[in-house]
Order: structure tokens, then C-alpha cells, then sequence
């Protein structure tokens, strides 16, 4: 491509000074610089989040200046210095990328460079910055999530920053363990999916409805293409070979890949085009010849439920897609008896998972094996889905995930793993497709909006009686994981209470909105706002103290769910205890304040949660392969998808101590479908327990052949040094030598494969039985600040106590903490999707590192027998309980009480209004 | 299709006053606005790009005014050695976007996007500016109030460059503040915005200016709140001279996914009442 500049030189390409070398451009002028830098340069460690200048994400030094390069023309870095990411490395890493490292303050690696290079000019200013300058500098920069406290921290505390020596052998478990494959993300070198494709991919574009709901008509694509040349190919439905239609739940697979005739929610995509990068990334689309009759859409549940509503999947009535139930002794009743009861219904709205990594990935032939690399939480979903959609047997379709830039339950659903499949398939070509943040935020999926009515009873004293709930859930256009929602949200709608008499359903019903899928927590989170506000005022009708009505009232071991469930190792009240302290305190502190301030109120308050971990009923099992090599290499096969939660480092603790050699000696091949047996998908909070759990058996089958093999006791000691394998007991000691034993199939002399399936029972019509086998236990207190006159909340302190059984790696587990905070922060007061409204990171706003509390982590240990070495799944609970607690400490400062989440100011302000009016 | 960046101001008004398929081409300086409004990794011309010539960029004092290059950046302006008369609009500089916003976006790239939730518009208003604008007929100065049209629309005309925002001495005097409301902290679209500009004289309010943003098509002054301050003494209650009503008639807010109208005009009078008092009680200007 020639340049199309003109000006002071017509003649002379652009020279752009990166990292200290002077390079000569050929990009036109007007190009994004990010897409030079990726694109015409290779340097792929400048990420791209939004196009838009609102993530931050690629943020690089032009003359020591921090900038966006998706903001900048090519043009303006001329004759300037550029700094990227990979200008850090000297090969060592700086401290300051040591410092992220050290302090965990990159979980998913997708915004680090961005943040890396923000940091580094602030540093370059001010050697010793004060937190508040870290949140100015950074201030630019979004994380999804580790909800900023470490990334403030490692910039803040640069000086201890060697890396933390590694555990010794037996003690990997409960250390404090950076992130084992921390590294490549520091260094920007990870490969997220939009940073590796085969030479001479073909680039892949979707055309998408922009209709909620439309029928469609194809015009002349041939002369379309004739119009626009170097579009190689086009596809529609009609070139889909296998069956068009996929969805997590095997059963109610029913979303199509490209729509047929069709389109059910805007941003479904009827097309795809395909050619070389010059031609394809700019191609204007709004000409391709396509005729939309719009058709009756709803967009919510109440709209869909109407009797008259059409309906969106012929064969599903009332667009009902499934309806959950869990009853257990007589609610009515119950309450009718009850010295108090609180009626109320709360309505929630979509929320994005915004992950900073929009969906992206490439795939090519390898032989007759169609290859897809991709971000994924789930790479033999992917694989059998997109097997099934493309008429090939799984066998011949392999998955390699991606690093994923975040996930949080999107990337469960497979997103452009059939279109660029398609396009390989079809044209024997590589191909490579990166969705903008329009299409990720328009067409993937969401956190399902609920419409929820409860009533709560309770004593005299203060005891809950009973509860009955109703919650309709509006699910969009396709299944995806409606019916877990569905499932999920009567099960876990009592909280971690007794509650002896329930009644609860949840309906999943279709609208032409976006597809709600998984979202951290699903349903439970919508639900734990409605109960945990109605217990506030509940306590105070009954006189007792909110947090003490809550330890009074939770469930204790050899108590009933209301599945009927006996429940051991629960750790709720732990969790309340430890909280009590600090709610004494805050409660003082917060009276005080409020007998001198007008228009600012300070509230407390408190929430809990209970989650069960893995599939709810269902089979769910993982699988670990551990092998030694004859040249006494140590493989752990962790398939357990990373998304930034740390399953490579958590999993491969346990199996570190498990076997009884130390965690630095371990190498890890990732979840590929080629490679690694399958440990199911990164959901559910399962990872840790299942995968976790078959990483532990696997550990210890393999020690026990070892032990076996040297006619050693089960105390003795294993090390591995070079090729031979020593084993010691007291005064015996013994070896291996790896490289005289016969190597098996799989290429290991010594190897073990286990699965672990967490052990549930079905639930019956009235929601009765087992349907989990561990679950996790917390609770949070919310100290907030609301401005009476404004309706704005600052969240100022929010302190956790999480019961997690065996704290594998307390770093990890803050993190996980601090990042579900900001979720449910996010939740609280400002995420709403607007379908076709608000598809960027300026509409839609999540929380900014200037947004976020001072947060406390209590790290709580009551085991659980069933998990590895006593732990429980923790991911998905520290989002639950942060938005009621937030709403209860908000009604605690002025009276106001939510009723529409988000919480944004002019709700809360017009709540503000009625809860003065009512007094 | 033409990149065109001259490094001369007469180059760039040549080029304005040729045909360059007129309808379609833009003069883009810091970009921060002309890319999040595009899907495509490549903007196409016919594109002016003003960010090399030098004499649009900077601050420099005047015996009269104070002149703003058109493309000095936010950045430029938190930096720069200012009276208090313009803290408010240091204030607002640090209320755009992000750093990385601020370091590329300019002071003239703000006012020719009119967005009417610019950040800097609300300040100018209230310092009394002028926009400088050139073409090769000449040159014209316009208020700001004149310049900015409605949402999306400017006074600019065919063949003109906007190359500086003038600050009469008058304008300058006095302290100012400026204060944001957006639902997050950083890279927030405000919902209201107001900025005050007050000149003292023994413990009396001689000038005050008000102006509110993002609650109407484009920012306004508040003419009866002015009028109903001036003369008066600064420590008088503002309740006892202000109504809700003196700001209300001025604006004309939307409802839209930050805020509906009623509450924009609940939290702009709010913020106008808070914005005087503590202005009202900030220490006297520290010599310019």
C-alpha cells in the first residue's frame, strides 16, 4: 500500500522512532498507530480494547507522554519516539513489572501493558507516588479483573520487588505464590486471541442485524463482491455444512451461527466476508446487498410473557424456556404466621462482562484437523459444538485456547469459532477474526436481567420462617445458559440461612434482547439482593442488629438446605464472627460522622452469600494427566481454562504437594484439545474443587507408583534431579532412573491420569436432593457515603470474610476477591446494558480505578472433606454479596431503598426523595 | 485521498480554500474524537491535520488577553503557570478523559466537536472568551456563546480555522472552579457541570459568572443568578439570594442513559448553590 500523505515531503514514507530504533512506515497516515504497531511492526504487546480511547489498553509513550494508540494517527508519531511494552524487557524485566508480578496485579494480562506503560511514565515524574497520583496516572486504563488495589499496590511498592522465591517441596499449598505463568503477561509477550495467525490469514468480518428482531433477504452478493474486490469469499447459513445450531446445554441447542432468514436480537450475525487484511478491515458493510423487514420485537420478560406476544422460538410457549422450582415445608403458611414480613421486588438490568479482550481468534488446516486458536473458558465445548456446525467429527476439530483477556462467563458460549471455521473449511486458507468492542458488546452474552418479587417472614425473636420467591429472568433470544439461571437462582434464593419453609421458581423467558448466558454467579447475584435487603428490614422490624440477625439465622452444619441438602463444613457463621469487629467499629464511626454532616450520610452494611461449586445435579467431571519424561521432565496437562483467576498456579499447588516434589520443577501444557485430556470448563467456581480434586488424585497416584516402584513407605521423600528420580525414607533412599523405563503412548515412563466428578443427586419435582457436592461461604460489609443531594454513592471500605475450607494461594484468592468487589460495585451503581444503546465503554461504564474502596480480605478456613485438601470454590461468590451489601449500608445513610439496579444517580436521588417523604 | 499536515498556518488555509470534495473533509488535531467515532483502523480523507504547526499551540499572555493556541492540549494547560482565574478550567483540563485524553486532545478539537457535554465549555463561558477564527479572506473573533451552535454544530465556516480562544484581561480576573458530575470517577461523560468565575472586592461579589453544562444543547450562562449575586456581600447564605428557578430557566436538559431531565436540573441548581458557597469561602486570589 502506497502512502497517501502529502504535505511538507510528499515523497518520503513516514520514520517513527519505537523503542529506540528508527523505522520506516509504509501505513497511510490516517492509521491508527495501535494497528501499525500490530499490525506493520509485530509489536502485538500493545493491546487493543475498544478503539475508542476507552480502555486505555493500548496505551504507549510518544515522547515520554502517555497516549492511546488507537487515538493516534500514524502521522502524529512521525519523527517522534515511540515506547511500547516491549521496550520494558531489558531482556530482564524491569521493577516495576516485577513489582505487578509480585503483588498480583495481573490477573488476566489483558490491560497490563496498558497499565504497565502509565505506570511508567508516571515513575519517570515521581519516584515515590501517593496512591492518589496512581489513580490520576492510571485513571485511563480499565481492568476488568483485579479490581485495582494490587495494581495500585505494586506501583506504589516497587522497592522489594525481587520475585518471591518458590515454596520447597510439600509446602506449595497455602503459600503466596505469584501467578505461574505471570511472566509473558508482564512482558506483554502473552498470546491473547487477537495475537497470533498464520501467515497470509484471511481476515473475517461479520455483517450483524441491526434489528431486535427482522426477517432478511439476501440481494446480489456476487455483485457486491464484484463492486469490492479482494473479498475472497462470503458466507450465510446456507454454506453451513453441520447442523446450525449450538448452545451449551446440549438440549436446548438452538442458536445458529449465522442466522437463516431470521434474526432474533440485534447483532446477530447473517454473514461473514472474508479477504486479504487491506481490503477487509475497512470494507464499508453498510452497502452489502441485505433487505431487513423488521417484525414485532419484546424486549423484556413482562413484554415477552403477555399472553398476545409473539413468540421467538416457535416450539416454546408463553417464551417460556424453562422454569425452576424448589419448594420445602409450607412458605404460605408459614408467613401468614409470621410476626413480620417484608414484601418487595427489585428489577435488575443487563450487565456486560466487559472483559478488556474482545473476542478474537484464528484457525487453519493442519492436514484434515481444522485448528481454531481462540479465547475460551471451555475448549472441548468449543470443539464439539463447532464440530457439530461444521459437519466434521470432533476428532478432527482441535482447540487451542487462546490466553483469554477475561472472560467471567462469556467465553463459556462459543462466539466466532464456527465463522472462522467456516472460512477455513471452505477456502483451505487461514483466517483470523477480531470482533470490535461494538460487535463483542452487542453480540455475545449477558447477565440476565431479573424481575423479582420475594416475601420474607420472621418471628418474634428474630428467627426467618419462611420465604417465597418469584423471579423472572429475562434470557434474550437464545438458550445459552438460561436454564442454569433458572436452576440456580430457587436453589441458592434463601442465602445461607435456615429457612424451613420455601417456596421460590425462577422462569427463564426469551426476549428479542441479547442472549444472557454466564455471568459470575448466575442469577444468584440477582437474587441475593433482593433477599439480603429484605433481611435489613427485616432485622429492623424484629429490633435485632442486622449482623446479628444474620448470624443468628445462618445455617450451621448438619443443617437443611432447602434442597434438603444436610450440609457440612459451612462456614457462614465463621465468616459473620469475623466481620463483627469492624461492624461495631463502623457503625460507631458512622454515627458520629452523621451527627455533624448534612448533605453527606454514611451508612453500613452487610450481605452474605453461599454458592454451590461445578454443575448443579449434573455430572461434571475433570481429568489430570501428570507425566515424567525420560529426560525427567515433570508435565501437568492443566486444562482447567485460565482466564486470570489462576488455575495454573492454584492447580498445579495442589498436585505439587500431592506428589511431593517441589512447584518450580513443574512444566504445563494448557487446555488443547490435541494435548490435554478435558477438566470441562472454567465455570461454576468448579476449577479449584473438581479440576483441583483430580489434580490432587492424580498427584497422589503417581507418588503412590513411585513409592510403589522403590519399595518405599508412604513418608518418604521424592526428588527429581536430572534424569534420575531419588526417594528417601529415614535412612533408605532409593532411584529411578527415568531414562532405562519404557516410555507409553502419551510419551511419559511414569504417568497418571485421574478424574474427579463431584458427587450430587438429581432434584426432584420439588427441588429436593444433592445439587451440589461443596459449597463456598462469605460474607461483606460496605462502608458508604452518600451525597443526599446528588444521589451519589462512594463506596469507601469494603471488608470480606470469605470461607474458601483450604486457602490454596492467599495472593490469588485476594484477587479474586478484589476483582469480584469491583464486579458487584460495578453491579450496584452504574453497569446497565442498553441493547443497541450502549455498546461501547463510554455508555456503559464500569468501575475505574478511581472508583474503588479500600478492601479488607479475611481469608476464612472451615473444611470441607469433599474438597482437595478441604478447599472450596471462591470465584464466583465475592461478587454476590458486594451489591447488597452496598444497598443495605445506602439505606442505612438515608433511608433510600433500590428498587432498579444499577443504583445510577438520578434513581437514587428520586429514592432519596421517597424515603424523605415517607418519613 | 489526502493526509494533508502542513507545518505552515498559510499552507493549511491554501488547502482549506481549495476543493478537497468539501462536504466530506475535516480538520483533525488531537483525534481523540474523530476515532471513537469510526470502526476502521484507518481514517480517510480529505483530512487537515493542524498538530504541526507551531504557532497553534501554547498560552501566552497579552497586555489585554490571554491567547490559547487552538491545538494546546489539556495537558498544556494543567502544566502551565496561571492566575486563579483559571483554575477552574485546570480543574476542568483534569476532568477530561484521562491522561492519555488530555495529553492528546486540544483546547480548539473540544470546541469545534460541540459536544454539550464538553468539558471545557462551561469555563469558557464564564471567562468571558472568544474564538480566533482565520481563513484567508481574514480573520473573525466570536464569543463562544455565538460559536457554538447546538449539539454537533459550530459557527465555524467553509475555509475557516479555528487558532485560538481568546481570554479578555476582564475575563481573567477573580478565582473560578469547576465542578464535574459523572456516575465514576475517571473517563466519565458528565451528567452536569457547572463552572463559576467571581471577582471580590471588600467582602462584596463585583462579577460573578455561572455557567452550566450538559443540561441543554449547548452550556449556559445563568444571566439571573449573576444578576441576583452581583453587589451582594459573599457571605450572605445563597439560599437567601438564589431560587431554584433563576437556574432552572435556562435550561433545557435531555433525559438519556447517564440521567434523566428532571434530575439534571434537580443537581445543576444543587451543584450552581455548592460551586458559589465554596468559591464564596475559598481564600482570597493569590496575585496572578
Amino acid at each position: 500500500m502506497s502512502p497517501d500523505t502529502i504535505g511538507i515531503d510528499r515523497s518520503s514514507a513516514m520514520e517513527i522512532t519505537v523503542n529506540g530504533t528508527t523505522v520506516s512506515i509504509s501505513s497511510s497516515p490516517g492509521r491508527r498507530l495501535s494497528d501499525v504497531l500490530r499490525e506493520e511492526l509485530g509489536l502485538r504487546g500493545t493491546k487493543v480494547g475498544c478503539d475508542a480511547g476507552d480502555c486505555g489498553a493500548c496505551t504507549v509513550l510518544i515522547d515520554g507522554e502517555p497516549v492511546c494508540a488507537c487515538l493516534t494517527p500514524a502521522a502524529q508519531a512521525s519523527g517522534r519516539a515511540v515506547q511500547t511494552i516491549e521496550a520494558l524487557s531489558t531482556p530482564q524485566i524491569s521493577p516495576l513489572q516485577a513489582s505487578f508480578l509480585r503483588h498480583g496485579a495481573a490477573q488476566c494480562g489483558i490491560c497490563t501493558p496498558g497499565m504497565l506503560m502509565a505506570a511508567t511514565a508516571l515513575l519517570s515524574r515521581v519516584s515515590h507516588p501517593t496512591r492518589l497520583q496512581v489513580e490520576d496516572a492510571l485513571g485511563g486504563v480499565l481492568c476488568r479483573c483485579t479490581g485495582y488495589q494490587k495494581i495500585i499496590d505494586a506501583v506504589c511498592d516497587l522497592s522489594q520487588a525481587q520475585p518471591a522465591s518458590m515454596p520447597p517441596s510439600g509446602k506449595a499449598v497455602g503459600a503466596r505464590v505469584p501467578r505461574l505463568d505471570g511472566m509473558a503477561k508482564v512482558r506483554g509477550t502473552e498470546v491473547f486471541g487477537a495475537d497470533y495467525w498464520p501467515e497470509n490469514a484471511l481476515v473475517v468480518r461479520a455483517i450483524r442485524s441491526p434489528h431486535h428482531r427482522a426477517t432478511f433477504q439476501f440481494g446480489d452478493i456476487q455483485a457486491w463482491r464484484t463492486a469490492n474486490p479482494g473479498i475472497e469469499a462470503v458466507f450465510t447459513a446456507s454454506d453451513i455444512p453441520g447442523i446450525n445450531a449450538f448452545g451449551v446445554i446440549p438440549k436446548f441447542a438452538d442458536q445458529p451461527a449465522l442466522a437463516e432468514g431470521h434474526a432474533r436480537f440485534q447483532g446477530e450475525a447473517v454473514a461473514i466476508i472474508a479477504g486479504s487484511a487491506d481490503v477487509v478491515t475497512d470494507v464499508d458493510l453498510q452497502d452489502f446487498p441485505v433487505t431487513w423487514v423488521p417484525g414485532p420485537e419484546s424486549l423484556t420478560s413482562d413484554a415477552a410473557a403477555e399472553i398476545d406476544a409473539p413468540l421467538i422460538h416457535a416450539d416454546r410457549p408463553g417464551n417460556t424456556l424453562v422454569e425452576g422450582f424448589v419448594t420445602t415445608g409450607d412458605a404460605s403458611d408459614a408467613l401468614n404466621k409470621s410476626a413480620h414480613v417484608i414484601e418487595r421486588s427489585i428489577e435488575t438490568s443487563y450487565v456486560e462482562h466487559a472483559y478488556i479482550e474482545p473476542e478474537a481468534g484464528s484457525a487453519w488446516l493442519d492436514g484434515d484437523t481444522l485448528v481454531i486458536q481462540a479465547c475460551t473458558q471451555a475448549p472441548y465445548m468449543d470443539r464439539d459444538d463447532t464440530a457439530k456446525i461444521l459437519g466434521l467429527d470432533p476428532g478432527k476439530v482441535r482447540i487451542i485456547p487462546a490466553a483469554a483477556g477475561g472472560g467471567f462467563g462469556a467465553k463459556l458460549d462459543i462466539s466466532l469459532q464456527p465463522l472462522i471455521g467456516l472460512v477455513t473449511l471452505k477456502t483451505g486458507r487461514p483466517c483470523r477474526m477480531v470482533y470490535s468492542r461494538q460487535e463483542s458488546m452487542a453480540s455475545t452474552t449477558k447477565r440476565h436481567p431479573a424481575n423479582m418479587v420475594a416475601r420474607i417472614g420472621a418471628d418474634a425473636a428474630g428467627n426467618i420462617t419462611g420465604m417465597i420467591f418469584d423471579g423472572k429472568f429475562n434470557t434474550g433470544a437464545y438458550a445459552s445458559w438460561g436454564p442454569t439461571v433458572a436452576v440456580r437462582v430457587p436453589v441458592h434464593g434463601s442465602g445461607p440461612y435456615r429457612t424451613p419453609n420455601y417456596r421460590a421458581t425462577a422462569a427463564a423467558i426469551h426476549t428479542n434482547g441479547p442472549v444472557s448466558g454466564a455471568f459470575r454467579g448466575f442469577g444468584v447475584p440477582q437474587v441475593a439482593i433482593l433477599q439480603e435487603t429484605i433481611y435489613d428490614e427485616l432485622a429492623d422490624a424484629c429490633g435485632v442488629d442486622r449482623l446479628e440477625f444474620r448470624r443468628q439465622n445462618a445455617l450451621r452444619d448438619g443443617d437443611r438446605s432447602v434442597c434438603g441438602q444436610v450440609m457440612h463444613g459451612v462456614g457462614i457463621l465463621d465468616c459473620l464472627d469475623a466481620l463483627v469487629p469492624h461492624w461495631q467499629a463502623a457503625l460507631k464511626t458512622t454515627a458520629a460522622f452523621n451527627v455533624t454532616s448534612t448533605a453527606l450520610k454514611r451508612g453500613v452494611g452487610v450481605a452474605s452469600c453461599w454458592y454451590g461449586c461445578g454443575n448443579t445435579s449434573l455430572s461434571n467431571p475433570s481429568t489430570i494427566r501428570l507425566g515424567i519424561t525420560r529426560h525427567g521432565d515433570l508435565v501437568l496437562h492443566q486444562a482447567a481454562e485460565d482466564i486470570g483467576q489462576g488455575a495454573n498456579t492454584v492447580i498445579t499447588q495442589i498436585c505439587a504437594d500431592a506428589l511431593g516434589l517441589p512447584l518450580d520443577q513443574f512444566q504445563l501444557i494448557g487446555g488443547d484439545t490435541g494435548l490435554s485430556p478435558d477438566c470441562g470448563k472454567t465455570s461454576a467456581s468448579r476449577q479449584t474443587v473438581v479440576t483441583g480434586n483430580a489434580a490432587d488424585r492424580a498427584g497422589r497416584a503417581l507418588r503412590r507408583e513411585i513409592l510403589r516402584m522403590s519399595n518405599m513407605g508412604s513418608e518418604a521423600r521424592i526428588t527429581l534431579s536430572g534424569t534420575n528420580l531419588r526417594i528417601a525414607d529415614g535412612a533408605a533412599s532409593s532411584e529411578i532412573r527415568l531414562a532405562t523405563l519404557p516410555e507409553n503412548a502419551n510419551g511419559y515412563v511414569l504417568m497418571a491420569e485421574e478424574t474427579y466428578d463431584p458427587p450430587t443427586r438429581p432434584l426432584d419435582q420439588n427441588g429436593q436432593g444433592v445439587p451440589y457436592a461443596i459449597y463456598g461461604y462469605g460474607a461483606q460489609m460496605a462502608e458508604i457515603e452518600v451525597d443526599t443531594g446528588l444521589g451519589t454513592v462512594r463506596v469507601r471500605n469494603i471488608t470480606t470474610a470469605h470461607d474458601l475450607g483450604r486457602v490454596i494461594n492467599p495472593l490469588l484468592a485476594e484477587g479474586q476477591i478484589e476483582g469480584g468487589v469491583a464486579q458487584g460495585l460495578g453491579m450496584a451503581l452504574m453497569e446497565e446494558f442498553i441493547p443497541g444503546r450502549t455498546e461501547n465503554l463510554h455508555d456503559y461504564l464500569i468501575p475505574s480505578i478511581g472508583d474503588m474502596p479500600h478492601i479488607q480480605s479475611i481469608l476464612i478456613e472451615k473444611p470441607d472433606l469433599e474438597g482437595p485438601m478441604g478447599a472450596k470454590g471462591l470465584g464466583e461468590h465475592v461478587l454476590i454479596p458486594t451489591a447488597p451489601a452496598i444497598y443495605n449500608g445506602i439505606r442505612h445513610a438515608c433511608g433510600a431503598r433500590v428498587t432498579k439496579v444499577p443504583a445510577l444517580p438520578h434513581r437514587l436521588l428520586a429514592a432519596i426523595h421517597t424515603a424523605k417523604a415517607a418519613r | 485521498m489526502t493526509y494533508f499536515r502542513p507545518t505552515d498556518l498559510s499552507d493549511a488555509l491554501q488547502w482549506l480554500s481549495e476543493d478537497h470534495s468539501a462536504a466530506d473533509r475535516r480538520i483533525i488535531a488531537g483525534c481523540t474524537d474523530i476515532f471513537p467515532a469510526t470502526t476502521a483502523q484507518t481514517i480517510r480523507g480529505p483530512l487537515l491535520d493542524v498538530t504541526a504547526i507551531r504557532e497553534l499551540r501554547g498560552i501566552t499572555e497579552f497586555s489585554d488577553h490571554w491567547r490559547f493556541g487552538a491545538t494546546t492540549t489539556w495537558t498544556d494547560v494543567i502544566r502551565a503557570d496561571l492566575p486563579a482565574a483559571f483554575d477552574g478550567l485546570k480543574s476542568a483540563a483534569r476532568e477530561v478523559g484521562s491522561v492519555q485524553i488530555q495529553n492528546s486532545g486540544t483546547l480548539a478539537g473540544n470546541l469545534c466537536n460541540a459536544s454539550p457535554a464538553a468539558d471545557g465549555s462551561p469555563v469558557w463561558l464564564t471567562l468571558d472568551a472568544s474564538v480566533e477564527l482565520l481563513s484567508l479572506s481574514g480573520s473573525r473573533v466570536l464569543p463562544i456563546a455565538t460559536f457554538l451552535l447546538g449539539p454537533r454544530r459550530t459557527a465555524l465556516a467553509h475555509g475557516e480555522i479555528m487558532t485560538a480562544i481568546l481570554v479578555p484581561k476582564s475575563g481573567a480576573q477573580g478565582r473560578s472552579i469547576f465542578v464535574k458530575l459523572g456516575a465514576r470517577k475517571y473517563l466519565v461523560i458528565s451528567i452536569a457541570m457547572v463552572a463559576v468565575r467571581l471577582v471580590e472586592q471588600n467582602g462584596l461579589i463585583l462579577q460573578i459568572s455561572v455557567a452550566v453544562g450538559s443540561c441543554s444543547a449547548v452550556p449556559t450562562r445563568l444571566p439571573l443568578v449573576e444578576a441576583a449575586l452581583t453587589n451582594h456581600r459573599l457571605k450572605t447564605p445563597i439560599g437567601t439570594l438564589m431560587t431554584d428557578d433563576m437556574v432552572r430557566v435556562s435550561l433545557s436538559p435531555i433525559t438519556d442513559v447517564r440521567g434523566d431531565a428532571a434530575y439534571r436540573l434537580s443537581v445543576a441548581t444543587e451543584l450552581v448553590r455548592r460551586s458559589i458557597t465554596d468559591l464564596a469561602g475559598a481564600p482570597q486570589e493569590r496575585a496572578a
